[in-house]
């Protein structure tokens, strides 16, 4: 090869580019390394294993994931997550997306409004459950003393098995629909004003211009609101735990719940290691699938 | 202009009663945290309810001190936000750099694979994360093998190194730095620049918006974490605002006073930096919902 004085300078200019390059990426990469790609073929192994921390590692092959087969609680803490994300997906979406539509209109105030739907999403998960359980209290709490007053007996909300997991639909909806708005909001923007124009020159109502402009120019927007709101709700935890510590009975627990007491409380991390491992297959399986949609749509447009 | 009929005015009515009765809904919760936090014991128990309170006293908020050492708490929480907005910053926006403009060898299959991790959901990776920083070698107690002690557990390292250059920092100011000028930095090496000085001293400070952004994100996780926080902490010395919340509820039963004032105490800075600082929030979410 020949070397050109020129050359030898780009040459040596690009060594000291990347030398510079890997000391900057070497401190996020060795983290990256050490809590996400170690931990996650750690994960992998752990799941064939019995291990409690206290003894030595055993290699237990499949037991595992058979053991997972027959286990009603986790069976039950699916299912919960499954009811509740059948629930909140669409109110969520729903909601978010009429509420965007009505910000997006050209009218005073529109901006407070925002602001001020955005709050609850301002707090933790903790933070609005702790006010919820105290709105939702059965005799002084807010809920059942304005049911009341048209005459309901509300119920004893998170004692309930029936109503519990309504409850925490009711704080999760409460906390999440600031961020969707935005998101919505964000996607209605990017929807190009002259199509809105010419569908109005065209004569079309404004029925028509949102099913027809609208509705598809919002569809990459849907689809990673509903990605993401289902991501979320599968690993539903923290609410969980805060307001009815799974309960009662069993009637919120959740796979991260019993993930977590499998894992922490009974100490049996192989078999919570397992578990993970089943409930990031579903949420792989949910990006998969998601992902594809999204590009058969981007195809369609 | 058009002459307004009264079907508009009706409509309009309609759209403004709508708006306001969702934000009732929004802000009630708010209302009635703060509301019972300042109302006396026998008045927060009452039937019917009681929209103002009739006195107002501060006792809970003395009591949300002095019943739970919620002062440590809202210290833990505060060095751990702290320190994870710092680090993010710092070696979000290093790598971030990087990534997006300088060259070398393996950049766009690093920068993949440290993206993947978005993908991997934190489930996955709690478990063995929490037995790697229990034996960390030479800490808490541990040998050089990692074993003996508790390593890591019950520090803030265990909150706060496992996040301190988060996947979403480093993707976040590499697409910032992308929309950045190239001759700036060009210019700077025919002046003879180092490569330090051309990131630290030339591109860093053009980010401020977008530091000013990551940061209030990274700050707002930081401080509502929970789950990660449960698992590593059983000293109750260390424990989070979060945890703190759960310290108020002893056989069921609940001491809504002064939980509702440390509620308030926990909200009070993220809605603060929110009211401050509002465009970054929103900027920081439509960021996520575009990439």
């Amino acid at each position: 090869m020949q070397t050109s004085p020129v050359n030898s300078r780009r040459s040596r200019l690009l060594r000291h580019e990347s030398t510079m390059a890997y000391w900057l990426i070497s401190p996020a990469m060795t983290l990256f390394l050490i809590f996400t790609i170690v931990p996650t073929i750690f994960a992998f192994f752990l799941s064939f294993s019995n291990y409690d921390i206290l003894t030595p590692i055993k290699w237990i092959g499949l037991q595992n994931y058979e053991r997972l087969l027959t286990d009603t609680l986790f069976a039950r803490g699916v299912r919960n997550v499954a009811f509740y994300a059948l629930l909140y997906v669409p109110i969520i979406i729903g909601s978010s997306v009429m509420i965007a539509l009505a910000l997006n209109r050209k009218r005073p105030g529109m901006v407070i409004f925002r602001t001020l739907f955005y709050l609850p999403s301002v707090t933790s998960s903790i933070a609005a459950a702790t006010v919820w359980t105290w709105m939702l209290q059965k005799d002084y709490g807010l809920v059942n003393q304005g049911l009341a007053i048209v005459g309901i007996h509300g119920p004893s909300w998170l004692a309930s098995s029936d109503y519990a997991m309504y409850a925490i639909v009711i704080v999760t909806v409460w906390q999440g629909l600031g961020g969707n708005i935005i998101v919505y909001l964000a996607g209605l923007q990017g929807i190009p004003a002259y199509l809105y124009e010419a569908a109005g020159l065209d004569g079309a109502s404004p029925l028509q211009q949102f099913w027809y402009i609208t509705v598809p120019g919002l569809r990459t927007t849907t689809f990673f609101v509903l990605f993401m709101s289902l991501i979320g709700a599968f690993q539903l935890f923290d609410q969980a735990y805060a307001m009815t510590q799974g309960g009662p009975g069993y009637a919120t627990t959740t796979a991260v719940y019993q993930i977590y007491s499998n894992g922490f409380n009974q100490l049996r991390m192989g078999y919570a290691a397992a578990q993970a491992f089943v409930l990031a297959v579903a949420i792989l399986v949910v990006s998969l699938i998601n992902n594809r949609l999204n590009k058969d749509a981007d195809l369609g447009t | 202009m058009k002459k307004q009929t009264p079907y508009f005015y009706a409509r309009e009515t309609v759209f403004y009663a709508a708006l306001i009765a969702l934000a009732v809904f929004m802000l009630l919760p708010f209302y009635w945290m703060i509301i019972t936090s300042l109302k006396p014991n026998e008045d927060i128990f009452r039937d019917p309810i009681q929209w103002l309170p009739n006195r107002i006293t501060f006792e809970h908020y003395v009591s949300a001190f002095t019943l739970v050492p919620f002062g440590r708490y809202f210290f833990n929480s505060t060095i751990m936000a702290v320190m994870g907005v710092i680090s993010n910053l710092i070696l979000g926006s290093m790598a971030g750099y990087a990534f997006a403009r300088l060259r070398f060898a393996g950049k766009n299959w690093l920068f993949q694979l440290k993206l993947s991790s978005l993908l991997i959901p934190g489930i996955v990776t709690m478990i063995p994360t929490f037995i790697i920083l229990r034996s960390f070698p030479l800490a808490g107690g541990n040998n050089l093998l990692g074993q003996g002690g508790y390593g890591l557990l019950n520090s803030y390292w265990a909150v706060v190194l496992p996040g301190a250059a988060g996947a979403f920092a480093v993707f976040f100011m590499r697409q910032f730095f992308r929309t950045l000028p190239d001759d700036l930095m060009d210019a700077a090496r025919v002046d003879g620049a180092s490569e330090w000085t051309i990131f630290w001293r030339i591109y860093l400070p053009l980010c401020k918006p977008a530091l000013a952004t990551l940061g209030i994100f990274t700050f707002q996780g930081g401080w509502n974490v929970f789950l990660w926080a449960i698992i590593v902490f059983n000293d109750p010395n260390m424990a989070t605002v979060q945890m703190g919340l759960q310290a108020f509820t002893f056989n069921k039963q609940t001491d809504y006073g002064p939980l509702m004032a440390a509620n308030v105490v926990v909200s009070l800075p993220v809605i603060l930096i929110f009211i401050f600082a509002q465009r970054y929030f929103v900027q920081s979410i439509a960021f996520s919902g575009s990439k």
